[in-house]
């Protein structure tokens, strides 16, 4: 997705880096504008598409007091930013067996109490780059909302930039991944036709026709794949 | 309109498209016919440029046609100097190393110990973080014959037809026969499928499905799996080594491999691990750019495993294709390659031509729609270029909510919607600008069912496998793919572990294929590279060597 730095002329902006100034053009992401500045990454980069969560930055702009927070890969440069990444965040992280778990209001405080202290100030909510609300699925995990924590949560990607603004300290990432586990596992109902599916293939339902398929020669394929009906969408 | 991102002849075209949008509302146009499909492949599809391909001059698979920068990478020497490797010195002792973090490896690791291995007995090494790879970001979903008017035969003739009838047998009928196992443990586990009340999953066509049958969880459909297997990683306290990318494998003088060297990103140094099994799960290569093209693909998807594991001595198959996704982003050019989820034809968005007019339909195999893009831009003139030079067509996001009611496309393709609003572009209003990207690695290792090489003791899985797809994925079979074959991976390395009896360590095979380097007079820069180069020519000019500082 990056291959191409264009040869179309921007202009440049100064961008702050430890205390240096460095010109690039004004068209690039962050991560590219490192790049730009020749410099080889090998933290704070992963998918370079907003998914993985791997480039967290946080900056400043020109005459403004505010601490931005963001993904290099999906920010762009501006005239005067101060720039630092924060590639790896330290996470609590608490351990469990999935199958001994239930879905009761008080498991989510039980694994990270420490969601008791939020005092609602709602800077994780600002910092997410993801625009979750963040508070929101905080505050559903301590009343013991597992379903509205799940949904709420969904789109994270553990970028770490919550947690590391949270003045109570709560790594929400972690609270944010039990409780879609909690929910997809025993709040959402079970599949009932897959459980079937499984059964016939493990008694062999298919075999024979697999096998049928497998000895089939490519001109007996080809007529067979012309012949298929393809289901209304 | 104030800030307009599309420049104005882009708009114009615009507007032509939301002409004649009410019109093509109700009309789809037709399948190609086998004759136009061959058509369009030879003459449109890179795959079929001549001149872009190389033979392989050496090594186990020697004449098997490769794309020019897979030969690069291949023919020749390795970025480690065996004589500097002290064998005598292991640093990590263990039954099963798991080279690459991605979905694949996690199922190996996860599925070993549900058959006896012990977690403090495995090592996951990884090249960026655990989970950064191509797994978390896949988007659409993951294939699985479930309903009732499915059935895994039907799935295997659509991976089989889909593949060119190049796929291998025993591959596609385990991935296809054991994918409801696969996506039912994912229900156990906890993750989030999209599902009816009644805990039905929703299910959606694919490009190439003759059933519905691609199962997902919104658009973060690998994300869920990758941050669910990640947790349960975490949980079963499996050691990981992150930032620590493997460089070769070691092998010992029976001629098994017996494990691998990493490098420690951060002080350069190496690491020395022995284990009875080592399992390969790198990913793939878009960050290759095969012809200059752009990549959906994670910034560590640079063909590392295969290159070790040519080296090794494990044959490559199927490394003539590659495959181009159709849809990548054109515009804007900050996420230029970034993959347009196949989701959203599947929701109903028609490709068209900068006058607004359909050309093709909308779903056909990623191989033929691609080329059918390509053929509208290059061949026949109808598509538009972009400042920075990309062409491109539009693909009609907005038919969407007009289909299926306003409020689809924000709910379904959150992701999206927002990788386009960071710069400006609202796909809710507007269509968006598409062209194909470089997605998937078709080719790589050759393995059995079982994940077995043809070296002992040397298992690969996922998208480093060549085989499973024949010549063309399908969407939905590769997260598909990882989970089936990363659990094979775990069952078959559970079984040798304690059937391995390990010789002597060498690095030997390395000192010979360098010297088969130098034979055929190579000048390629070393490899495996690890990373992408993207630093200009200016930089590297003027870089001072900093090996003195250490
Ligand atoms: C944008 C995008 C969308 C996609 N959408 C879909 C979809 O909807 N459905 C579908 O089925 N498939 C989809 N795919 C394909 C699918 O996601 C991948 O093919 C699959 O996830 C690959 O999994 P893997 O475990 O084999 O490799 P990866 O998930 O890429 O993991 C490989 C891991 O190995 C690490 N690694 C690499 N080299 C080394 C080294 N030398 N040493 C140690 N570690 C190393 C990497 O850093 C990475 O962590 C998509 C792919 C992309 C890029
Ligand atoms: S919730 Fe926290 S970790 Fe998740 S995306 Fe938002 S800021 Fe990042
Ligand atoms: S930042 Fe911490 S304390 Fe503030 S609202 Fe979020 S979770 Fe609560
Ligand atoms: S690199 Fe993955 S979110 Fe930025």
């Amino acid at each position: 997705m990056d291959k191409t730095t264009t040869e179309v002329t921007y202009e440049k902006v100064k961008i702050i880096v430890a205390n240096t100034e460095f010109e690039v053009p004004s068209n690039l992401t962050i991560m590219k504008a490192f790049e730009y500045l020749g410099w080889r990454l090998d933290r704070g980069v992963g998918c370079r598409g907003g998914f993985c969560g791997a480039c967290s930055t946080i900056y400043r702009l020109k005459g403004d007091h505010k601490l931005y927070t963001g993904l290099a890969c999906a920010t762009k440069v501006e005239d005067g930013m101060i720039v630092a990444q924060i590639p790896i965040s330290p996470a609590n992280k608490k351990l469990y067996d999935i199958e001994s778990l239930k879905a009761v209001p008080n498991t989510m405080l039980e694994f990270y109490p420490e969601i008791a202290r939020c005092i609602s100030c709602n800077t994780c909510t600002k910092a997410c780059p993801m625009d979750i609300e963040v508070m929101d699925y905080v505050q559903a995990a301590l009343r013991g909302d597992i379903a509205l924590a799940a949904t709420l949560s969904f789109d994270c990607i553990m970028c770490g930039l919550c947690a590391t603004r949270c003045p109570a300290e709560i790594t929400q990432f972690n609270v944010g991944v039990l409780a879609r586990r909690l929910y997809g596992r025993y709040i959402q109902p079970e599949y009932k036709q897959m459980t079937k599916r499984v059964k016939e293939i493990e008694k062999g339902k298919y075999d024979a026709e697999l096998e049928k398929l497998m000895k089939t020669d490519k001109k007996g394929l080809a007529k067979l794949y012309a012949e298929r009906v393809r289901e209304k969408a | 309109m104030v800030n307009d991102p599309y420049p104005d002849y882009m708009r114009e075209s615009i507007k032509i498209v939301e002409k004649t949008r009410e019109k093509r509302l109700k009309v789809t146009m037709d399948h190609c016919s086998p004759d136009e499909i061959d058509d369009v492949l030879n003459n449109y599809h890179p795959d079929f440029i001549k001149a872009q391909k190389a033979s392989l001059r050496f090594g186990v698979s020697k004449g098997e046609v490769v794309p020019l920068e897979v030969a690069k990478i291949i023919e020749t020497k390795s970025v480690l100097d065996p004589k500097k490797v002290d064998l005598n010195k292991i640093d990590f002792v263990v039954d099963l190393l798991i080279i690459g973090g991605g979905g694949a490896g996690a199922n190996a690791a996860l599925w070993a110990i549900k058959n006896g291995v012990k977690a403090e007995n495995i090592l996951i090494a990884t090249k960026l973080r655990m989970g950064d790879s191509n797994t978390t970001m896949a988007q659409g979903g993951i294939q699985a014959a479930v309903r009732e008017v499915d059935s895994p035969a039907i799935h295997y003739l659509d991976a089989i037809g889909g593949g060119h009838y190049e796929n291998d047998p025993p591959l596609t009928r385990r991935l296809v026969r054991d994918a409801p196992l696969l996506l039912q443990w994912y229900e156990k586990l906890g993750m989030m499928f999209d599902k009816f009340d009644d805990g039905t999953m929703d299910a959606i066509h694919g490009g190439g499905t003759s059933r519905k049958r691609m199962h997902f969880a919104k658009d973060f459909t690998g994300a869920e799996i990758m941050k669910t297997l990640r947790d349960e990683v975490f949980n079963k306290e499996i050691p990981i080594i992150e930032f620590s990318p493997a460089v070769e494998l070691i092998k010992d003088d029976k001629g098994q491999v017996a494990g691998a060297v990493l490098l420690n990103l951060d002080s350069k140094e190496y690491i020395t691990v022995k284990a009875k099994a080592t399992v390969v799960t790198t990913g793939g290569f878009g960050r290759l750019h095969i012809q200059g093209f752009p990549t959906s693909n994670h910034y560590g998807a640079t063909f590392d495993g295969c290159v070790m594991g040519y080296r090794a001595g494990a044959p490559l198959k199927l490394m003539k294709s590659v495959q181009y996704h159709p849809t990548g982003a054109a515009f804007p050019e900050q996420i230029v390659g970034l993959l347009v989820t196949e989701k959203v034809r599947g929701k109903g968005a028609q490709v068209l031509n900068k006058n607004g007019e359909q050309f093709c339909f909308p779903l056909e195999t990623r191989d033929v729609e691609a080329s059918l893009i390509i053929r509208e831009c290059g061949g026949r003139n109808n598509g538009l270029v972009t400042p920075s030079g990309q062409p491109g067509l539009w693909l009609d996001s907005p038919l969407i909510d007009q289909i299926h009611g306003e409020g689809t496309i924000a709910k379904n393709f959150a992701a999206m919607v927002r990788q386009f609003e960071r710069f400006g572009v609202n796909m809710i209003e507007d269509p968006i600008l598409i062209y194909p990207t470089l997605h998937y690695q078709n080719g790589g290792l050759a393995i059995d069912e079982n994940t077995a090489t043809a070296v002992k003791n040397l298992y690969a899985a996922g998208e480093v496998c060549g085989g499973t797809h024949g010549s063309n994925r399908l969407m939905g079979n590769s997260l598909l793919e990882i989970s089936v074959f990363g659990r094979a991976a775990g069952i078959t390395t559970a079984k040798s572990i304690p059937k391995v009896s390990l010789g002597k360590l060498t690095l030997d095979h390395i000192t010979k294929y360098n010297a088969l380097c130098d034979e055929h007079k190579v000048k390629n820069p070393p490899s495996p590279i690890l990373f992408p180069d993207y630093s200009r020519q200016e930089h590297k000019d003027r870089i001072i060597p900093t090996n003195f500082l250490v």
